[in-house]
């Protein structure tokens, strides 16, 4: 057996040892009514967590940096680059401006962010719960504020149960204090988005914004403070709906968290001994590294669970382990099912007989086996995936052809109800409308109004007594509506029914936008011949 | 004292009630339940000072802060009422086709306009002001009284052969067959001339239709028969009768006359409302 560790004069492990219980786990788990234990994570370093902070920084920055973007739209408009303006019902993103007749397109990113879950979901598996999802990007902010003033694990551990002192409630009121200022910024960035920006703020720090921008600020402030630092992963495990939904969305091939058992069992935590009296020694030193890490509270080495968000630190700090004792990463690693199964069956791993970790090692090397199956593209990209982002891809293409391709200016039409027509001295027949032209386009137009398909129809403003004439020419103010009555006579003579369709047809001064609306000609009967 | 009795399984104290062998668990309440509960007894009792709460014979309890549905309804219509106080005041003090000049003060009018008009003159003028057999459509550009917003306003505030009111429009057309001024015949040709005027089917144009028309009605119709507003004759060459509009129909008003009736508005519903009324009927879309 060439399992050598790198151990110690006493036979004891190189891999510092943790006293640490998974306070979560199904092993141990309490009764609903007892109250909370808690879980002080050990900071974890390696490649996740790395990338964790970039996340962070990312999503982070993106959330509080996003409203001071400008975004130059002319004068009549708002330059803020992103901002739903809810006084003016305007959606403004980059270089979109959304109506609120147009909110299907705001639908449709919310189909889109639906299918993109369930295909993230599928492939990388609770990706979004560990690394994207505000509770957990905000949870990691105030650990890193909770790290900095009461230390780390250990520390926090200590001045947990340690009698209340001058420096225990120093610690304790400065950590609450910066959690609570984190909480605020966080409401205080969300009202950004509503408003401009820099005005918003100076009108805020004044006092002076409306009252509806501080209970916003306070509701967000109190539920940032709550959630990321009083409940925390409690959040995970009782309110969130996404653990059971994602649960159900998880197959063979989807990739998860796992302790990789087929090396890792019989986990032993004095190897030379057990080696000498001729036991089988897994990889696993039960150092609890895994565990001291979770900030769910639970022990990875159960297998795949419920309160997993799958953060990967665990992995970070089993790594960290067996670089220490000198052997191959990835005795917690991300593997799909499918692998996990097979390694298990090459391990000699059934329901009657135990795991050999000798079978998964090569006994000259004392390498891994080349048998040993690793997760691949293949188990990524297949059938299920494949369609999921067809659909994701494919409500994205529409939409973004249906953006491109839509009208800045729109007119709709109502008739008159009553009277629907009436009878002019000269014999004609007038109706009335009430015609309401859309310029969605923060500059003003001149559009002019005609009719088509009515033959020798003639148009008056209903505002203003005039001659009939053929169209009408109105001054849309930029990004508004313009609401107008207008008549419409005809002679009925000439007219196919007594109810016939014409167009309505708005047309802008340069030719560049035409929009036009089905109407009905109202007649009375008996005067058509 | 007799003992709690205990469920030997999960060892918590039940209820003591039995229903055919089953038995409640006696589990504390949750905390944050609890603290929720508390809290609304703590509301219920603030709230029920503060606000109206309990009956009384006779009334309830008005509450600290004098609040009341009621009491928010009249404020909310009071507040209307200033709102509109400046407009109200303008209008009363302008002449009518001052304020129809004026767009953001028209719209004021024409709105209260239409409110009033759904209450004092839908019954005869229909809801749309389409108008009907003997009641003029309001809508269209033939106005018996004129149709200038000025001559609107004159017609409601004073009305049409409206009984003690000496500035009403009055006019009087004779029982041409009734009295016996005409004689069935001559009804007859006159009646066919006219048709013919407007081009009605049946209508024939007859010289002594012609000349029957030039003793008998020219004087109120005009020469020409397109009416003459001072006398309140309409206009018998367009496409619009306010009676029938066929030989019957001309036939039957001259024999005996029909005459319609308007009440004077102007001091039932005061100078504010008559001028709204203006606006909004000139605003119809005939006003000339």
């Amino acid at each position: 057996m060439t399992l050598s560790d790198a151990t110690d004069q006493d036979g004891h492990s190189a891999a510092e040892r943790f006293s640490v219980e998974a306070v979560n786990s199904q092993k141990i788990r309490q009764p609903l009514y007892a109250p909370r234990r808690k879980i002080f994570p050990k900071r974890a370093s390696g490649t996740f967590r790395r990338f964790k902070w970039l996340v962070m920084l990312l999503t982070l920055g993106i959330y509080y940096l996003t409203p001071f973007l400008r975004w130059d739209r002319g004068p009549f408009a708002p330059d803020q680059a992103v901002m739903v303006d809810l006084a003016n019902r305007r959606f403004y993103f980059f270089f979109i401006e959304i109506w609120p007749q147009e909110f299907y397109y705001v639908a449709g990113l919310l189909i889109m962010a639906g299918v993109g879950l369930f295909l993230i979901t599928s492939t990388v598996g609770r990706a979004w719960c560990g690394y994207t999802c505000p509770q957990t990007v905000w949870v990691d902010l105030f650990l890193v504020v909770e790290r900095a003033i009461e230390g780390d694990r250990n520390a926090r551990i200590k001045l947990d149960g340690a009698p209340w002192s001058l420096n225990k409630a120093a610690k304790r009121v400065s950590k609450h204090v910066i959690w609570l200022v984190i909480g605020v910024v966080t409401g205080g960035a969300w009202i950004l988005y509503f408003a401009d920006a820099p005005t918003l703020i100076r009108s805020f720090a004044r006092f002076e914004a409306p009252s509806v921008a501080y209970m916003t600020v306070g509701i967000l402030a109190a539920t940032t403070y709550v959630f990321g630092g009083l409940m925390r992963e409690q959040v995970c495990t009782y309110m969130c709906p996404w653990p059971r939904i994602q649960a159900a969305m998880l197959d063979e091939y989807s990739l998860t968290v796992t302790y990789n058992d087929w090396r890792g069992e019989p986990r032993t935590r004095h190897a030379k001994k057990a080696i000498a009296e001729g036991r089988p020694v897994g990889d696993c030193v039960d150092c609890n590294a895994c565990v001291v890490v979770c900030p769910m509270g639970i022990d990875i080495r159960d297998g795949q669970q419920l309160e997993c968000i799958t953060c990967a630190l665990c992995i970070d700090a089993c790594d960290g382990v067996m670089d220490k004792l000198g052997r191959e990463r990835g005795l917690i690693s991300y593997a799909t099912l499918n692998d996990y199964n097979a390694n298990m069956v090459l391990s000699g791993a059934s329901a009657t007989t135990p795991i050999e970790p000798a079978r998964v090692r090569n006994p000259a090397t004392g390498k891994l086996v080349d048998a040993i199956r690793h997760t691949t593209w293949r188990s990524i990209i297949r059938p299920r995936t494949l369609v999921y982002f067809m659909v994701w891809a494919g409500i994205g293409v529409a939409m973004l052809v249906a953006l491109s391709m839509r009208s800045t200016l729109e007119v709709s039409v109502l008739h008159d109800r009553n009277p629907q027509y009436v009878l002019l001295s000269d014999g004609s027949i007038r109706n009335g409308y009430k015609v309401k032209i859309s310029n969605m386009r923060p500059e003003p137009r001149a559009v002019t109004l005609s009719v088509e398909g009515l033959p020798g129809a003639a148009l008056t403003s209903a505002d203003a007594a005039a001659q009939p004439v053929s169209s009408l020419t109105y001054q849309l103010q930029p990004d508004a509506v313009l609401e107008t009555r207008i008549f419409v006579r005809a002679a009925p003579g000439g007219l196919a029914s007594n109810n016939a369709d014409f167009t309505l047809k708005v047309e802008t001064a340069d030719g560049a936008a035409v929009v036009a609306t089905d109407a009905k000609f109202e007649t009375p009967k008996e005067t058509r011949r | 004292m007799k003992q709690p009795d205990v469920d030997h399984l999960s060892g918590i104290e039940t209820t003591g009630h039995e229903w055919d062998g089953i038995k409640e668990l006696n589990n504390p309440l949750p905390r944050w339940w609890l603290w929720t509960f508390y809290a609304c007894i703590a509301f219920a009792l603030v709230y029920s000072v503060l606000f109206p709460a309990w009956p009384l014979i006779g009334g309830g309890t008005p509450g600290l802060l004098g609040y009341s549905t009621r009491g928010e309804f009249h404020r909310e219509v009071a507040a209307a009422q200033s709102e509109q106080a400046a407009n109200l005041a303008k209008i009363a003090a302008m002449p009518v086709a001052v304020i129809a000049a004026d767009p953001a003060l028209a719209a004021f009018a024409s709105a209260g306009g239409a409110s009033a008009f759904k209450v004092y003159c839908s019954q005869c003028h229909g809801s749309g002001a389409e108008g009907g057999v003997g009641y003029p459509n309001l809508n269209d550009d033939e106005w018996i009284w004129g149709g200038s917003i000025d001559q609107i306003y004159q017609t409601i505030a004073h009305g049409a052969r409206s009984l003690g009111d000496d500035q009403t429009h009055d006019s009087i057309m004779p029982n041409f067959g009734s009295d016996g001024i005409l004689t069935r015949d001559q009804i007859r040709s006159v009646a066919l001339y006219v048709a013919s005027l407007s081009g009605l089917a049946g209508g024939e144009k007859t010289p002594e239709g012609e000349q029957l028309y030039a003793q008998n009605c020219a004087a109120c119709h005009g020469p020409d028969a397109k009416g003459l507003q001072a006398m309140g004759g309409p206009n018998l060459t367009n496409a619009i009768w306010l009676y029938r509009g066929s030989v019957d129909g001309i036939v039957a008003q001259i024999n005996h006359p029909r005459l319609g009736m308007m009440p004077a508005w102007g001091a039932k519903l005061g100078d504010v409302t008559v001028k709204e009324l203006a606006v909004y009927v000139h605003g119809l879309g005939g006003g000339q």
